[in-house]
């Protein structure tokens, strides 16, 4: 059995410096009651890997105003415009990753494997100072896996087990940030008895999963509300 | 008239794409070929886990857990799939897509496309352009045939970061149709009113044009 968190409780398992994997894409599939969790509390010089870091002031974007970030690895910045101005300021570290790189290299990270070799940015300036080679004919730039200290990810039901299933898109990089990190925490909009989902609709096991944390957002048309 | 311009752009492009054919729209341009299909269905994929997107919804049905990669409300059509990121990108990656329609910022006359980065601009954003470069099998350039400013998209030589090594193979402007073969961009077809003189004027890149040619 996982175990179910107050509120704030899962902050405890993070420690100052620590890694962060973080599910979402835009706000979809992205754990917005862990993110203000994280914001409320003292942590400080975490790194977040994710696709983005949200919005303005919203999603991981909290994070940012929060000055709790050092460091964010991830593919796609500029639709937070504070990121792109921490970064400017010097006050955050950004590594860009092509998205398939990022999603590939974290599956690695929670599979037992090192790196990989991909065709994807070869030749660019993405794969500066990356070891090329060459197998049958073409041309692979190595990329090292990534893990993390604590995933926080986004589903939308689990079982009491810790068996999760996930709204539509708000998928995403989820299944795969919950393997990579010591810690898996899961903001959840609903809690089942076990036996309840189907073995085959399934898409995280339960054994990559520590620990549950009721979701405070309901989807209102267009835009995620807190329901408390 | 720029909105009519990248309408004219679509419609042409919707002629290459075959029915059933797996296709991933980048933003921009490309976003606007599912309105003009008509009876042509594609399986359109997003890259953000999705294959077999429908249409937008009606506002009383919008779920922000299935959005586009654009990050657009949407439906999902008979047969869709879900599926997470790393799958996603297996996908485009693995050569699955039949075609990517990508907006650029330059293409080379040899096909090479600059599509994520400014030259003195923060460089922070990439997303999925690099994956769809290097493996859909085949890639459409949707673009204006000039920049804001007048500056010629079809270009000698890359002004702008690369894309990475993988070549176009159509671009379509709203003057032109050029195909890349073997390093060379050829003139396939002029689509406005423009002469031959001024269509070289205005296209930064040297092309192949044969005497056939003629405005459509």
């Amino acid at each position: 059995m996982v175990k179910l968190l107050q509120k704030n409780e899962f902050v405890n398992f993070i420690k100052d410096g620590d890694k962060l994997l973080v599910g979402g894409f835009g706000m979809s599939g992205t754990p917005l009651t862990l993110i203000d969790g994280v914001a409320s509390s003292s942590l400080k010089n975490l790194t977040i890997v994710s696709n983005n870091l949200g919005e303005p002031g919203k999603g991981l974007g909290i994070l940012l105003k929060e000055k709790k970030l050092v460091k964010a690895i991830g593919s796609y910045f500029t639709t937070n415009r504070d990121a792109v101005q921490a970064w400017v300021d010097g006050e955050l570290e950004i590594e860009l990753i092509p998205q398939g790189t990022l999603a590939e290299a974290v599956r690695c990270g929670g599979a037992g494997i090192g790196g990989f070799y991909t065709k994807t940015a070869v030749g660019t300036k993405l794969a500066d100072g990356k070891e090329e080679k060459m197998m049958d004919g073409e041309r692979f730039i190595l990329e090292k896996a990534i893990k993390g200290d604590v995933s926080l990810i986004k589903a939308h039901k689990a079982d009491r087990l810790g068996n999760l299933v996930y709204d539509h898109t708000g998928r995403n990089f989820n299944p795969v940030m919950a393997t990579a990190s010591k810690i898996v925490i899961a903001e959840v909009d609903e809690i089942v008895e076990n036996g309840e989902l189907l073995p085959s609709e399934i898409v995280t096991p339960h054994v990559y999963v520590d620990y549950l944390v009721m979701s405070n957002y309901v989807k209102k048309a267009g835009v995620f509300v807190e329901s408390i | 008239m720029s909105q009519s311009d990248r309408i004219t752009i679509a419609k042409r492009i919707v002629q290459e794409l075959k029915q059933g054919q797996v296709v991933n729209l980048g933003v921009g341009i490309p976003t606007l070929i599912p309105d003009y299909l008509g009876a042509k269905k594609l399986v359109l994929q997003s890259e953000n886990g999705l294959l077999g997107m429908g249409p937008t919804p009606p506002t009383a049905e919008v779920n922000m857990d299935l959005i586009s990669a654009s990050k657009a409300p949407i439906t999902m059509e008979i047969g869709a799939s879900l599926f997470d990121s790393s799958n996603s990108f297996a996908m485009i990656r693995g050569g699955h897509i039949d075609v990517a329609v990508l907006g650029v910022l330059q293409v080379d006359q040899t096909g090479e496309i600059a599509n994520w980065a400014v030259p003195g601009q923060t460089i922070l954003g990439v997303g999925g352009a690099m994956d769809l470069v290097a493996g859909a099998n085949e890639i459409i350039v949707a673009t204006l045939h000039t920049s804001k400013n007048g500056e010629p998209k079809l270009v000698k030589e890359l002004t702008f970061p690369s894309s990475g090594i993988r070549k176009a193979d159509l671009v379509v402007t709203e003057h032109a149709v050029f195909k890349f073969e073997e390093g060379t961009m050829k003139l396939v077809e002029i689509l406005s009113d423009i002469s031959l003189e001024e269509l070289k004027e205005k296209t930064g890149a040297e092309f192949e044009c044969n005497s056939e040619i003629k405005n459509s």
